[in-house]
Parts: structure tokens; C-alpha cells; sequence
């Protein structure tokens, strides 16, 4: 499904030129759960940035169900997001001055989904994440747990096959973080693949493989509890 | 969720933000709307000052002194009647009222009055027509309206102290100023002796403080007759419209007519010249300013704005937004911004002239909805403007860095 071959990624703003990742091959296949584990600095989120469309490769495709990501145009890129992609991140992201109903109601929108179905729809999915009883109520009126599952409920809105998840249990409580990645276990159990950048090792043992990340190289593939250096 | 909710939510969430951005704009069509709204009825009060006055060209012999404006046709001097063809034959707009006149000492009871010789509009329009060229057979923009025999009632006789000029008068009718009919004691209809020739009083005119009322009018051509002093006259009168005179009304009589003086009441209408180039420059001011400074304040506002957003903007474009969609939401919000700049600029500016006016220029200020229209699509167009460099900077946006560095 996600295929990213011999991709390099080097930035060049001020001085010497930085190589962030050098000559990546991964490949996910549907409905895997993948976790991306390394140090800080180590590329993590710009593999995940560089396998939603968001951030081009110096050198090597990312292929998408086959199609070349970064042979298509900015536009066209940000249409298979809205298609086929869900992101979860860090911070939320959500809109702070719209609801949470509203801010689930937007990739619908985006998606030219008509008024009224899109709140039929974002509301079904906030209850499904027991927000039901804070449909408008905004961002800041919501706990942080709270403001996670809306941004869960906004990443199931358009019905990804993919799912990207930058830290998601990064900014959570224990609780709420175990809270979040059933979740996540859930939406993969359902068939979507899920891709997933973490620090906490516990949380990446939750995936069915991990990758760990360090120096801009893959440096071993977990398969279940066995570490295997690819180095 | 539409493009248009996203955009007002956006707007009420930062609406100090808002207003500060809006703030040059807003001001600014305010001054102009109020300029423009006091201005329109200060010259049109000024118009109506001159209409008032009646006459507000002469057309003169060379050669007389004009000590006096409303007796400048006493002096004896004269010149031919055929300059009035060369004016009621010309392309000259803004010419509402042609009056010539000759004028002769007359003695009726041992007192002295002044016989003045007038040519009723119905033989201009006779000429103009036989003739299908000249200023009577054409619309005149200026408010006077043509008697046409059967559909618009002929105005009184006693009009002629205003607008100079009447629609008819018979050879043997006479018109009598107010003075002369009090010191006579004559009335309508009465017979009155002049220069050896008998006259019906067709009208009284009322006082008007002028020499006028010492005149008696009678027909021009009967006047050149008595006097035996052939075609000729000594003053045309002209009620000239008054933005006409502003834009070289005189000049032009000047060039038709080399051979005669034309003057106009040069102070009334040079202060409402200096007046209304005043307020054009000034109005032309502001809109420079409000263009610049509003335009720069709404500009800066935006980028601001773009980069506050820089985190929104890259969720968006994660969650599929193009950079069209992007692009859109920035210049949709600044129409809105023009829109309620415009709108409430021309509400403020229309109150301030209404509540300035009276003060400031002594006249009587009502709204006009008209400038709404102005004042909105100024607004808008500014908003807009200053707004595509920072809605194109948010579409150019890499959602990647936006995410990134927040």
C-alpha cells in the first residue's frame, strides 16, 4: 500500500547541507500497524511527512497504491490526503475557533460533503468517541483527552485507508495515551493500515512491527518482540 | 461547514484584530463619504444662491464699466442683436436662460423710469427650430423646462424677475417693475403711454431691491422701434448653469462673442469654484491616504494573520485543503473586511456630515445612499488588493514547515 524506495531527504537552508534520511526502503502493506521509533532528530516525522504527500524526497518515489506521490502536483497530493490519508498529531491540531462538531465536519467539507450530512456524520463519529454530550463546545472548552478524541473522530471523517499518526499519545496522560492507541488498534483491526512515530516504547510494542530510526537509516525491524538489524 | 462559516468564525474569534486592521479603512471612507456628502449639498445650495440671483452672465458692449452688475445695460453703450443668433445657435451647454435687452430713458409724470426692451423666449425657439440647430432645440440639463403650447403650462409673467426670461409677450403688453407700479398707481390690465405708443400692464412684478423695479419691460423689438436705434442692444442676460460655469462656461461665451465684455458674478461663483476644486483635491487626498494607509494597514493585518495561522494552514492542507482552498478563505475574509469597512464607513461618514454640516457650512445635510455604493466597492477593492500578496503567501504555505516549527 505505502512504499517508499531508496528516498533520501537533505535540507540545505543555511550552511552545510543536513541529511536527514539517507536512502529509506520501507514498504507497508494494507492493514499493516507499523510503529517508527528513534532518537530525536533521528527522521522520524519527516519519513511520516514524506509518506502523507507533505514533504517531497530529494532523491527515491513514495508510492501510494502504486502512484508515484511526488510525480503529482501540490493540488493533487493534497486530494489523495483528502482521500485516502488521515493524520493524527502531536498537538491536535484542531481549529481552536470552531466546535468540535465543526472541526470534525472540515475534511467532510474539504470533501464536498453537503451540510447537513457532514454534522449527521461528524456527530456519529464524536459519539462513537463518547463526545456526544460536547458536540460545540471548542477546543478549549474541551480536556486534553477530550481535544485527542476529536482529532480521532476528524482523522475517521473522510474514511482513510491510511492513517498517519505523528506522537499521538505525546502530549496524554497513561490513561487517555492507552485510550488512543485502542483506538488506533481498533481502526487497524477494522483494515486500515496505520503508520505511527513515537519516543514511548511501550506504545510502539503496540504495533505489529517497528522500525527504529537513528543517524537518518533504518537501523532494525521488530516483528513482534525480536529486534532485526537491517543496518 | 461552507468556505463562508469558516471565514465569519475566524473573523468573530479575532475581532479586536479585526477592527485594529480595519481601523485606517474605515476612517478613511468615513472622511470621504462626509466630504463628499457635505460637498453635494453645499453646491447645491451655492446652485441654488446663483439660481436665486437670476442672471449670472452678462454679455456686454466692450466698452462699458461694470461698476454697477445690475444696471451695467444703463450706460448707452451697445451692440448688435445678432450676437444673440450666435448664442442661441451654438453648441454651448449649460445656457438655461438667454435674455437681451435694450434699455431707454422714459419720462411718465414727470418721473424718470427706465423702458427696457426684452425678447420672450417663443421667437428663439421659433428661430432655433426654423433654423434645427441652437441651444432651444436641444434638452437642457440644467432644470429649465420648454413650454410646449398644450402639455406644459406657460409660467406667469411675473416670473421674469427670477429666470430672466418669459415665454411670450405681445407688442403692445408691458411688464411693470414694483416701485414704478406703486408711484404710477397702475394695476393689470391698466393703459399706460410711452415714448408716444399705448401699452397694456400685463403683469406687476414683484419687488426684488434691484433696479428692476424701477423698469417697465415691454418687447425688445417694439423698444428698437420707439428708440429708432435699429437691431441693437445692450446687455444679454444669461442664467448660466452653475456647474457649467465652473467648468469655463464664460471662457466659451468669450470665444463665440470676441467682439463683447462677459462677466459673471465672479465672486459668488469663484469662492464655489475654489470650493468645489477644494473638496475635489481633498476628497482625492483622502482617497490617496486611505489607499495607502488603509491598503498598508489591511496588508499588514493579513500577514499577520497568515503567519498567527501557519499551524490552521498546514492542518488544513494535511486534511486535504489545495492551495486554491487556501487562498479563497484569505480573500474571501478581506471582502468581508471591504464589505464591513465600506458599509460602516459610509455609515459613520454620513452621520458625521449630517451632524458637521449645519456647523461647518451652514447648510442642511441629508444621507445619501447613493455613496454606500461608492464607498463599498473603494472599501472592497482596497481589502482585496492588499490582501492577495499575504492570501498568495498562505497559499504558497509548505504545510510540512508550518507543522514543523510550531
Amino acid at each position: 500500500m505505502l512504499k517508499m524506495e531508496t528516498v533520501t531527504k537533505a535540507y540545505n537552508h543555511r550552511g552545510p547541507s543536513l541529511t536527514v534520511l539517507s536512502d529509506i526502503s520501507v514498504d507497508v502493506p494494507a492493514g499493516d500497524f507499523v510503529s517508527i521509533v528513534g532518537p530525536s532528530g533521528s527522521g522520524k516525522s519527516t519519513l511520516l511527512l514524506m509518506l502523507g504527500g507533505m514533504l517531497s524526497p530529494s532523491s527515491g518515489s513514495v508510492f501510494l497504491d502504486g502512484e508515484s506521490l511526488y510525480d503529482l502536483g501540490p493540488d493533487e497530493r493534497a486530494a489523495i490526503r483528502r482521500d485516502k490519508i488521515g493524520f493524527v498529531f502531536q498537538m491536535f491540531n484542531l481549529v481552536p475557533y470552531l466546535s468540535a462538531v465543526e472541526n470534525v465536519q472540515v475534511p467532510l467539507f474539504l470533501g464536498g460533503m453537503g451540510g447537513e450530512d457532514q454534522r449527521t456524520r461528524a456527530v456519529s463519529l464524536l459519539e462513537r468517541l463518547g463526545l456526544g454530550d460536547r458536540l460545540d463546545h471548542k477546543p478549549s472548552q474541551l480536556s486534553v483527552g477530550q481535544q485527542q478524541r476529536v482529532a480521532l473522530a476528524r482523522v475517521l471523517a473522510n474514511d482513510p485507508a491510511v492513517i498517519l499518526a505523528d506522537e499521538p499519545t505525546g502530549s496524554l496522560d497513561p490513561e487517555t495515551s492507552s485510550q488512543a492507541m485502542e483506538f488506533l488498534e481498533q481502526v487497524n483491526r477494522e483494515g486500515r493500515t496505520v503508520v505511527m512515530v513515537t519516543h514511548d516504547p511501550q506504545v510502539a510494542r503496540r504495533a505489529k512491527r517497528t522500525l527504529r530510526l537513528d543517524g537518518g537509516r533504518i537501523l532494525s525491524e521488530k516483528t513482534g518482540r525480536a529486534f532485526v538489524s537491517v543496518a | 461547514m461552507q468556505l463562508r462559516k469558516l471565514v465569519w468564525k475566524e473573523l468573530f474569534e479575532r475581532k479586536n484584530q479585526v477592527f485594529t486592521g480595519l481601523l485606517a479603512i474605515l476612517l478613511g471612507i468615513t472622511v470621504i463619504v462626509a466630504i463628499k456628502n457635505i460637498t453635494f449639498y453645499s453646491e447645491k445650495a451655492v446652485a441654488q444662491e446663483l439660481d436665486a440671483l437670476g442672471a449670472n452672465i452678462l454679455v456686454l458692449p466692450k466698452s462699458v464699466l461694470l461698476e454697477n452688475y445690475y444696471s451695467a445695460d444703463m450706460q448707452g453703450e451697445e451692440f448688435p442683436e445678432e450676437y444673440v443668433n450666435r448664442l442661441s445657435q451654438s453648441n454651448l451647454q449649460g445656457v438655461d436662460n438667454l435674455s437681451p435687452k435694450l434699455s431707454v430713458p422714459v419720462e411718465i409724470q414727470g418721473r424718470k423710469f427706465t423702458l427696457t426692451g426684452i425678447l420672450p423666449k417663443s421667437e428663439f425657439q421659433a428661430k432655433a427650430a426654423w433654423q434645427a440647430a441652437g441651444i432651444f432645440s436641444r434638452p437642457q440639463g440644467c432644470g429649465t423646462v420648454v413650454a410646449i403650447p398644450g402639455l406644459i403650462p406657460e409660467q406667469p409673467k411675473e416670473t421674469l424677475v427670477r429666470t430672466r426670461v418669459i415665454e411670450s409677450l405681445s407688442d403692445d403688453e408691458a411688464l411693470v417693475g414694483g416701485d414704478v407700479a406703486t408711484s404710477l398707481g397702475v394695476k393689470v390690465n391698466d393703459a399706460v403711454s410711452l415714448m408716444g405708443k399705448s401699452f397694456t400692464v400685463a403683469a406687476i412684478l414683484p419687488q426684488t431691491g434691484t433696479v428692476d423695479d424701477s423698469r417697465i419691460f415691454a418687447h425688445l423689438h417694439t423698444v428698437q422701434q420707439l428708440a429708432g436705434k435699429g437691431r441693437v442692444i445692450n446687455v444679454i442676460e444669461i442664467v448660466g448653469c452653475c456647474d457649467q460655469i465652473s467648468k469655463g462656461l464664460v471662457p466659451k461665451i468669450n470665444s463665440l462673442l470676441p467682439e463683447a465684455k462677459v462677466v459673471t458674478i465672479t465672486q459668488v461663483v469663484d469662492t464655489q469654484i475654489k470650493t468645489n476644486r477644494m473638496m475635489s483635491n481633498l476628497s482625492f487626498v483622502f482617497l490617496v491616504v486611505i489607499v495607502l494607509v488603509g491598503g498598508a494597514s489591511i496588508a499588514n493585518y493579513m500577514y499577520g494573520n497568515v503567519y498567527e495561522r501557519r499551524r490552521e494552514i498546514g492542518t488544513l492542507m494535511a486534511l486535504g485543503a489545495g492551495s486554491g482552498f487556501v487562498l479563497r478563505m484569505f480573500l474571501l475574509k478581506a471582502l468581508l473586511l471591504g464589505l464591513a469597512g465600506g458599509v460602516a464607513g459610509y455609515l459613520m461618514g454620513t452621520l458625521l456630515a449630517v451632524i458637521l454640516g449645519p456647523k461647518l457650512a451652514g447648510i442642511i445635510v441629508l444621507p445619501m445612499p447613493i455613496l454606500v455604493i461608492w464607498a463599498v466597492v473603494i472599501s472592497v477593492i482596497i481589502a482585496l488588493v492588499a490582501s492577495y500578496f499575504p492570501a498568495r503567501r498562505a497559499a504558497r504555505l509548505d504545510p510540512c514547515s508550518s507543522l514543523q516549527e510550531i
